[in-house]
């Protein structure tokens, strides 16, 4: 009972040890805050990565790719069974893709994919990042009339719409530009003496190209597009802040409008091929990797353009086969199976799950994570030095108190749990105040940042360095009581010594003390 | 001194004080497995040593305190042990405490020897038969004056034994408490209290777990005139009405000469009376 109460008392008017414990709570805090973020970090990270990648993906080394992808597909089938939900095939090429604004020409770097409509959305999240609600629900090359972007991503007006009013503008300025010519026939004069551009009735660019006919036929870009692409929206568009600060995207291009794609052929020597494509909808996966470079096309078109069909037998051939399984499906074994179904020295292809493909930017984080948590917990380990310094100060102090108990009776084993007792109700004090902070801290986290731009005037969390429009956590309760528990532990460790020394102290001697 | 009337009064009341005043219902001190020192019949004697000798190291240096001490005391008795300071009359103490062992001879309690007990069943002979008060009260100053008194109590029992009978405990430690003059000072620490009144509550923590032996080292040494008179004559009370057997040290010769008998140390050792 006495130990209780000493230990309750020395909690409550020992205020030197409570500061001792405050390099527990701000440790613990901390911990937890670091643990969540990461978490969060970690798990957003994977669902992105996985996003538009499948559950395993073989690729053929060659650009010229696997020959005959239906027979893959029915020996993955077999090989894999039951665990298989699905499979796409596609054809991932580097190509070169060049949309004009505002009459200057911008190119950009991608990887063209030409991917299967009806299967290839079903094997992967691709769909769901999709802007425009319908292509969600099935995956569309073929332009909309309108109805792009939702609450999160603003667009321009896009789509059929725009496209047709946009031809409207730029035949209207050919007309223009063609009875001024007639009426100035001096040569020279024309380029002095331009008319002036009437005002952009959509604020975009003129294009060029959208007007530019096709070879043999008649186009009519009013009706008609292109053959379907879709972008990545960080192609499309840039992000950045307007003259409130206000984090906005810049659209270069947008559905409905036409762009420009080069890319390889097939076969030795590769040559150039280049076409037309109508941007029918942006993709935004919130992966800065995929939404920068990776554009999509129909498998068929691609196959077409490359010569990746045999013209005789009509076999065609894709660079990759993508593999959907069920959502407990051992990843590594599916892929040892194919490996071994597929060896290496006969069939020129690379077996992968989607975390091999991101293993190195994985394992970082994972690597930072276990990092941050040692390094944490040495400040908590150090903060038990504290404790244990404090707490020899305090049994120095409290001598001739440990005297007057063993002088009444007390064993030394109840003297030398009050100390422990003491320390276990310190940790415990301070790593649930560390607890509680941590956890407030998690739960506002985003409005944090904010209020720290408003005390500083410095901006913390800007939303155009991240994908994220919010620190994305992760709290795991049992993280929590890992660390909790971890830290209780570390106090009561370093109270032991002097928990020791007080049991050991000789009555005589302790009452003797001054 | 704001208890002067207090205190006259708590000695009215020492004397009207029924004898039961000190005796708890012993369903409230529950039984438990202990030595057993109920005093035979065969021996008067309830502390006896033979023989005692002690010394200190310091350094390399022996030095002996105790040269062969014999000290006996019979049931309701009151001895004052004097001396010159450093004749080792608190390490007789100390040593009849059991807080330190001796290196030689023999102290036996009830007709039992206590002096090489293990270090558990020492401890619970303090904390059940021997009450003890100091020169310098030795109160726990993060405990109010009640729970001071308590600490046996709260020592020998466990939380939930405690618990159970927590207002027994309480109601007994009050009685105590007023019974020497500290029933209005039950919520204060010892740092409010004043010298007198912080021996008082050492007292009544010495009295609580109903000890057979009181062993008080210098009570007044630190105390003026008045109030160590004032001690004395509690002390006095307790052993003539209530048969509470004391072994005071002391090194005032005016205080020894209250007690019934004394013994004289010199230089360690016994000096014939």
């Amino acid at each position: 009972m006495y130990k209780l109460l000493l230990s309750w008392r020395y909690l409550r008017t020992r205020y030197i040890a409570l500061a001792s414990i405050i390099s527990v709570t701000l440790g613990v805090g901390t911990l937890i805050v670091v643990n969540s973020v990461m978490a969060g970090f970690t798990r957003e990270m994977h669902v992105r990565l996985h996003g538009i990648l499948s559950d395993v993906i073989i690729e053929s080394h060659s650009m010229d790719g696997l020959v005959d992808p239906a027979w893959h597909m029915a020996e993955i089938r077999k090989v894999v069974g039951d665990d298989l939900v699905g499979t796409t095939a596609a054809v991932h090429v580097p190509a070169m893709l060049t949309m004009t604004v505002r009459g200057q020409v911008s190119t950009r770097q991608i990887t063209l994919i030409g991917v299967d409509e009806a299967t290839y959305a079903d094997t992967s999240d691709f769909r769901n990042y999709l802007l425009h609600t319908e292509n969600r629900k099935q995956l569309s090359f073929a332009l909309r009339d309108e109805g792009y972007g939702d609450s999160e991503h603003e667009l321009p007006p896009s789509g059929w719409k725009y496209r047709r009013m946009k031809v409207a503008y730029d035949r209207e300025f050919e007309a223009q530009r063609k009875l001024l010519e007639s009426e100035k026939p001096s040569p020279g004069s024309t380029s002095n003496s331009e008319p002036p551009i009437p005002p952009d009735p959509t604020g975009v660019p003129l294009d060029p190209t959208a007007a530019a006919p096709t070879e043999g036929t008649v186009f009519d870009p009013a009706t008609e597009q292109f053959t379907g692409i879709v972008l990545g929206i960080a192609i499309g568009s840039v992000r950045q802040r307007n003259a409130e600060g206000k984090v906005i995207d810049y659209f270069l291009c947008r559905p409905g409008d036409d762009v420009q794609v080069t890319f390889a052929s097939a076969g030795m020597k590769p040559t150039a091929l280049s076409d037309q494509f109508t941007v029918v909808d942006f993709y935004e996966s919130k992966m800065s990797e995929y939404d920068s470079g990776f554009a999509f096309v129909p498998l068929k078109r691609l196959q077409q353009m490359r010569g990746m069909i045999d013209p005789q037998t009509g076999v065609d051939a894709v660079t990759t086969i993508q593999l959907k399984l069920k959502p407990n499906a051992d990843l590594n074994q599916v892929r040892d199976k194919l490996r071994a179904h597929f060896p290496i020295d006969q069939f020129p292809y690379r077996i992968q799950t989607w975390r091999d493909m991101q293993g190195p930017l994985l394992a970082a984080v994972q690597m930072e994570t276990t990092l941050l948590n040692i390094l944490l917990f040495l400040i908590i380990a150090v903060a038990g030095f504290g404790i244990l310094a404090t707490f020899f100060m305090i049994v120095v102090e409290k001598t001739r108190d440990i005297g007057i108990l063993k002088a009444l009776g007390a064993p030394s084993r109840g003297v030398m749990s009050i100390f422990l007792n003491y320390g276990f109700s310190l940790g415990l004090v301070g790593s649930g105040a560390g607890m509680i902070g941590g956890l407030i801290f998690v739960a506002y986290i985003n409005d944090i940042p904010k209020l720290i731009e408003i005390v500083t005037g410095q901006e913390v969390f800007d939303p155009t360095v991240y994908y994220f429009q919010q620190i994305p956590t992760d709290v795991e309760p049992l993280a929590v009581a890992g660390v909790v528990c971890g830290a209780v532990l570390i106090a009561v460790l370093a109270s032991v010594l002097p928990a020791l020394r007080a049991a050991r102290l000789h009555p005589v001697e302790a009452l003797r003390y001054e | 001194m704001s208890s002067t009337a207090t205190k006259s009064q708590a000695n009215a009341e020492l004397k009207t004080a029924p004898h039961s005043a000190l005796r708890t219902p012993q369903s409230a001190l529950a039984p438990r497995p202990h030595v057993d020192f109920a005093s035979p019949a065969t021996n008067t004697a309830l502390l006896c040593a033979k023989g005692l000798e002690k010394s200190y190291r310091k350094a390399k240096l022996v030095v002996p305190v105790l040269k062969g001490v014999d000290f006996q005391i019979r049931e309701g008795g009151f001895v004052a042990v004097v001396g010159q300071s450093g004749c080792g009359k608190s390490t007789l103490l100390h040593l009849l405490g059991t807080l330190d062992a001796p290196d030689a001879g023999e102290i036996h309690f009830s007709g039992r020897r206590i002096d090489n007990l293990a270090p558990r069943a020492r401890d619970v002979l303090r904390n059940e038969q021997f009450g003890m008060i100091f020169q310098f009260y030795h109160l726990l100053p993060e405990l109010s004056t009640l729970e001071n008194v308590l600490a046996p109590i709260m020592i020998r029992f466990g939380v939930l034994s405690y618990w159970r009978h927590k207002t027994a405990h309480i109601e007994r430690a009050k009685k105590l408490l007023d019974l020497v003059g500290l029933g209005h000072r039950l919520t204060h620490t010892p740092r409010e209290l004043s010298g007198g009144e912080m021996q008082r509550a050492a007292i009544a923590r010495a009295l609580i777990a109903q000890p057979k032996l009181l062993l008080a080292d210098e009570p007044t040494g630190n105390l003026d005139q008045k109030t160590g008179g004032e001690i004395l004559a509690l002390l006095k009370k307790l052993n003539r009405d209530q048969g509470l057997t004391i072994v005071m040290v002391t090194h005032d010769q005016a205080i020894a000469r209250q007690a019934d008998h004394t013994v004289r140390l010199v230089e360690g050792k016994v000096a014939p009376s």
